[in-house]
């Protein structure tokens, strides 16, 4: 028999200050002085009690452990010590896992006085859980009889009390015989049915142990104990059990609840009053969390358990039973992801749907299963949680955490099922005209994200106008963060396009219940939408290059529609965007305007190919107005950045052509190439390095020099430095003949 | 209405707190029964605290469920369901009588709209009204939640509803001489809570009522607004108070008297359905 496994991670609810702690064959060893430690207790009083409670703790059970032979307690002034610091932690704070196998094994192990070995049971209360392998060795003491029969009797009581705070069964169902052949034993015999009442399953029930039972109770007389364990028998097996048992019974069993139940009740208050994070794990349900809380509060994601509403006594003449549940598995029972493959065909959905969000396996299986009624039963639960729980609806603010923390559960398990749960948008819909922007804002802002495409006009009025009032009136940073939900939302609405692509014939469950024409227009808009709000923040935020980043970025997204995801559709930023991306102070900007201009050109020329080509009879053409909108902004780009001729050649209405009297009157020298590669204050700094390197002796800055075959360093320069967007661009977009053709344009 | 009167008799005169609740997933009428049995048990598991109980023993509380097939508006709405928790004096248990503590009924009237829409799975019960102790209405809602999947929510009825129901309450017939209708206001943002109550006597709110409604079994938002419009400033001619400034917390009339926090007495079986058929559209409004 294995006598006691040393647990790697305590469980105690006790602050850690170092290193050696952790390792608890190290603090087993006792009479450690750390100096390193000693210095980090000064941090306060409370800590230093506790570590010096902890230490004796820790002393005391070194102590039982290495005890060997029979002590007496009378003549024993260190086991008295040690025996009533014990009891004092015991009853002020519970102890540790560890604790309780220590002392289990001592006072069942017959080495100490009765008296000794009832105080220490008294006393074992747990301060987070009891190892289940502590309880098995301790039944293996019980079957050898080293203890006395009181110590017995106490400890069954003490194993029926702290049923619930072991920390897995499976082991103890196995040693269900042994339990039962303590039967026999006549004082034990009323606690261990009441233990057997509470591990039996229908497994258990044979038809030797009804047997044994009737034997018992035909030897015993009628007795509550034995009455109860056999109307257990007869609820599981009524085909085994035929004796009728009278119905009517108040309580089966004397309480047994013993000494402990008021300490376990102190320290579970105690526990609760803490912060969170030096809360122990407590059974490990959300039983505990209901403080004082409404009833219908729906806050608490409730915990998986089976459907109850089974029905499956058969006392009555006919068997009651609502579902065909006979072979599932229990969804408590469900943990690891091999388990939910060979148990699918027989899973039940828990009875609160609810519970499956924080459960990723349900969530799998959820994934699998296209029922209507399980999206329909968590349709009702969430839609209902969020209305009642909405800080900003319920003027009731103390509950800010729980909800953002809600709000992040349902997030992560969209993103999970790569889909956005509907009760969540008509929350979202009804809630952001009411939203103040500030609360849960992160939370909010990335279950936007997951919006289906709608019709315009309900995502106008639902979601822009809302987000477009707050978004002007926020700060930066706001800004960014809706730009980058907008990015999001976009790119799961093209993803989402791909997929159902894929899976055109299949019936789609969740389709997106819109047409590709119908798509493309709710894209189309959504782009529209975020370069209309750009343009006016880059205005209103003075082109803030922090703003343009997330601008930029979304617009990678957009200039690949077409080859990426496969939709038909290409939309050009507006001027608003273009301009200042042209023109920034900032040579990232202008290098990710670069490949985005890049990728924009791939997209058009292979959809041109493929109209030229007419493979496929194409159901969407680009409008003509899309190229030329590209080529007024490629003309204008290669004017600025390579042939020093934007101011001439520059066509778009809101574009840079100037006349040359306007721009003499600046009395700029050389106005013509100060947007080029060289000259561009985005690039400059690129410039000055470089002349720095190629002619170390010149001060003089002549950026002239940079011309010829020194242009085509400069470049090769300018790539080495990561400007790998300019790069694409340059090589992509402008068609460099021959050598003279770049010393044209160095000049 | 084809009410039976005197079936429904012990709904009247009853104070009965209103809750919304979402559809019940495979609830059955076949097993009320059963379901009595097992709340039964879930009501003595919590009285003991958690020991564990036999299902189906003879305990002190006990569990009436049952259905009210005459509450409804047509056969497409779902019988009423009645639970009904009531004590056993423990020294006699054969001879004294049963004393109810506690009873809550589930109905819908005429919400057939909402639960056509719903798949045959869940069975459609919008409304819940209560009366008794608030722990018994936990335990109780507490397992229907947890047994069928579904929520509830308190139902609060907004002042905007509790102007229509003055005005379609005022234009009911009541055969005998009915009492005053009540008007409550109440004036926020004050230190102390003002209310304003305002008593019209019924055939003089009739008679307006009667001038505005433009056809008969009819009512629209504009006719409403101008009733109490009327009424608002008949009573700034007295007392110079501009009763629109302030918010309507509760309508009595001889029909019924419904406060805003979501309770409802209902005074008139005739009436009963009609008042039901309202409070069931409500409570589906705020489930979808």
């Amino acid at each position: 028999m294995q006598r006691r496994q040393a647990s790697k991670t305590p469980n105690q609810p006790l602050q850690v200050h170092d290193k050696n702690q952790t390792d608890l064959s190290a603090w087993r060893k006792g009479g450690r002085i750390d100096p390193e430690k000693s210095v980090q207790n000064h941090q306060s009083p409370n800590n230093q009690k506790n570590d010096s409670q902890q230490d004796s703790l820790e002393q005391a059970l070194s102590y039982f452990e290495k005890l060997q032979d029979r002590v007496s307690l009378k003549k024993n002034s260190v086991l008295q010590k040690h025996l009533t610091t014990v009891e004092s932690i015991a009853l002020q704070r519970g102890l540790p896992p560890e604790g309780i196998d220590v002392l289990l094994n001592v006072a069942l192990s017959g080495k100490l006085a009765d008296t000794v070995n009832t105080r220490l049971l008294k006393s074992l209360i747990p301060a987070s859980v009891i190892p289940e392998t502590s309880v098995v060795s301790s039944v293996s003491w019980l079957c050898v009889s080293k203890c006395s029969g009181n110590v017995q009797l106490l400890f069954l009581r003490w194993l029926i009390t702290m049923f619930d705070f072991i920390d897995h069964k499976e082991q103890l169902h196995a040693l269900y015989g042994f339990f039962f052949s303590f039967l026999q034993d006549e004082k034990m015999c009323p606690y261990v049915c009441h233990l057997l009442y509470l591990l039996t399953r229908k497994e258990n029930v044979k038809p030797f142990r009804i047997r044994r039972l009737l034997d018992l109770q035909a030897k015993m007389g009628m007795q509550s104990h034995l009455q109860a364990l056999l109307s257990l028998y007869k609820m599981f097996c009524p085909e085994l059990v035929t004796i009728t048992l009278p119905g009517k019974m108040k309580t089966y069993f004397k309480n047994s609840e013993g000494p402990w139940k008021a300490a376990i009740n102190t320290i579970r208050q105690r526990n609760q009053q803490n912060s969170p994070l030096s809360q122990p794990l407590f059974l490990g349900t959300a039983q505990l969390q209901s403080r004082k809380r409404k009833w219908n509060t729906q806050l608490i994601i409730p915990a998986s358990s089976t459907n109850k509403n089974n029905l499956k006594e058969d006392t009555e003449k006919k068997h009651v039973c609502l579902y065909s549940t006979n072979e599932s598995l229990p969804v408590e029972q469900l943990q690891t992801f091999s388990q939910l493959l060979q148990n699918i065909h027989q899973l039940e959905f828990p009875s609160q749907m609810g519970s499956v969000l924080t459960n990723p396996l349900l969530l799998h299986y959820m994934n699998c299963i296209k029922d209507e009624s399980v999206y329909l039963r968590l349709y009702y639960w969430m839609g209902q949680t969020l209305q009642e729980e909405c800080t900003w609806y319920v003027a009731d603010n103390n509950r800010h955490e729980e909800f953002k923390d809600f709000l992040e559960n349902v997030y992560k398990a969209e993103c999970f099922l790569q889909e956005g749960f509907s009760s969540c948008e008509e929350f979202l819909c009804k809630s952001l005209p009411l939203w103040d922007g500030f609360c849960c804002r992160s939370q909010i802002l990335r279950l936007v994200s997951w919006i289906h495409p709608n019709s315009f006009s309900e995502m106008k009025s639902h979601l822009y106008d809302p987000l477009a009032q707050l978004f002007f009136t926020s700060s930066l940073y706001f800004k960014c963060s809706v730009l980058e939900s907008l990015k999001e939302l976009l790119q799961n609405w093209l993803n989402w396009h791909v997929i159902h692509l894929d899976s055109e014939s299949d019936s789609q469950v969740h389709s997106l219940n819109t047409t590709l024409s119908g798509l493309v227009n709710v894209v189309a808009e959504l782009i529209h939408f975020v370069g209309w709000i750009s343009t006016a923040a880059l205005r209103l935020e003075n082109n803030s290059t922090f703003f343009l980043y997330f601008v930029l970025d979304f617009y990678e997204t957009v200039c690949d529609m077409y080859l990426k995801y496969n939709l038909p559709l290409l939309i050009m930023p507006p001027p608003g965007v273009f301009y200042p991306a042209l023109l920034s102070m900032d040579s990232v900007s202008l290098n990710q305007l670069c490949y985005i201009m890049y990728r924009y050109r791939t997209n058009l020329v292979a959809a041109k190919e493929n109209e030229l080509s007419k493979k496929k009879i194409l159901q969407f053409k680009f409008s003509s107005q899309t190229y030329q909108e590209y080529n007024q902004y490629i003309t204008a780009m290669v004017g600025c950045l390579w042939t020093s001729s934007a101011f001439q050649k520059d066509v778009h209405p809101q574009g840079l052509r100037m006349d040359d009297e306007l721009l003499k009157k600046t009395t700029v020298q050389e106005f013509k190439n100060s947007f080029n590669i060289v000259y561009h204050p985005a690039m400059m700094g690129y410039a000055l390095l470089f002349l720095q390197q190629a002619w170390p002796d010149d001060t003089t800055l002549n950026f002239s020099l940079i011309k010829g075959k020194k242009w085509n360093w400069y470049l090769e320069y300018l790539y080495a430095q990561g400007l790998n967007g300019l790069k694409v661009f340059i090589e992509s977009s402008i068609n460099r003949v021959s050598q003279s053709s770049h010393s044209k344009a160095g000049d | 209405e084809n009410t039976d009167p005197q079936r429904t008799a012990f709904l009247l005169r009853k104070q009965w707190t209103l809750y919304s609740v979402t559809p019940l997933y495979r609830f059955s009428d076949a097993h009320l029964r059963d379901y009595a049995r097992l709340l039964s048990a879930v009501i003595a598991a919590e009285k003991q605290k958690g020991l564990a109980v036999e299902i189906g023993l003879e305990l002190d509380i006990k569990v009436a469920i049952s259905s009210l097939p005459d509450l409804r508006g047509s056969d497409r709405d779902n019988a009423a369901i009645l639970v009904q928790l009531s004590s056993r004096s423990p020294a006699s248990p054969k001879t004294s009588e049963e004393k109810l503590l506690w009873s809550g009924w589930f109905c819908s009237v005429s919400g057939d709209d909402f639960s056509e829409n719903v798949p045959e799975d869940f069975t459609c019960l919008p409304l819940f009204l209560t009366n008794g102790a608030e722990s018994y209405t936990s335990i109780v809602g507490s397992w229907f939640q947890k047994t069928f999947d579904c929520c509830f929510r308190r139902l609060a009825i907004s002042p905007l509803n509790l102007s229509w129901m003055a005005a379609m309450w005022t234009g009911c017939k009541v055969d005998k001489a009915a009492s005053a209708m009540e008007l409550v206001f109440s004036v926020p943002r004050l230190p102390q809570p003002l209310d304003i109550s305002y008593a019209i006597h019924p055939e003089d709110a009739k008679a307006l009522w009667d001038t505005v409604q433009k056809t008969p079994g009819e009512i629209t938002q504009e006719e409403v607004d101008i009733f109490m419009d009327c009424l608002y400033s008949h009573f700034h001619r007295h007392f110079k108070i501009h009763l629109s400034a302030t918010k309507l917390v509760k309508v009595s009339t001889a029909i019924a008297s419904a406060h805003c926090d979501g309770i409802i007495k209902f005074l008139q079986s005739q009436y009963l359905t009609g008042v039901l058929m309202l409070l069931t559209e409500l409570a589906i409004s705020q489930i979808q």
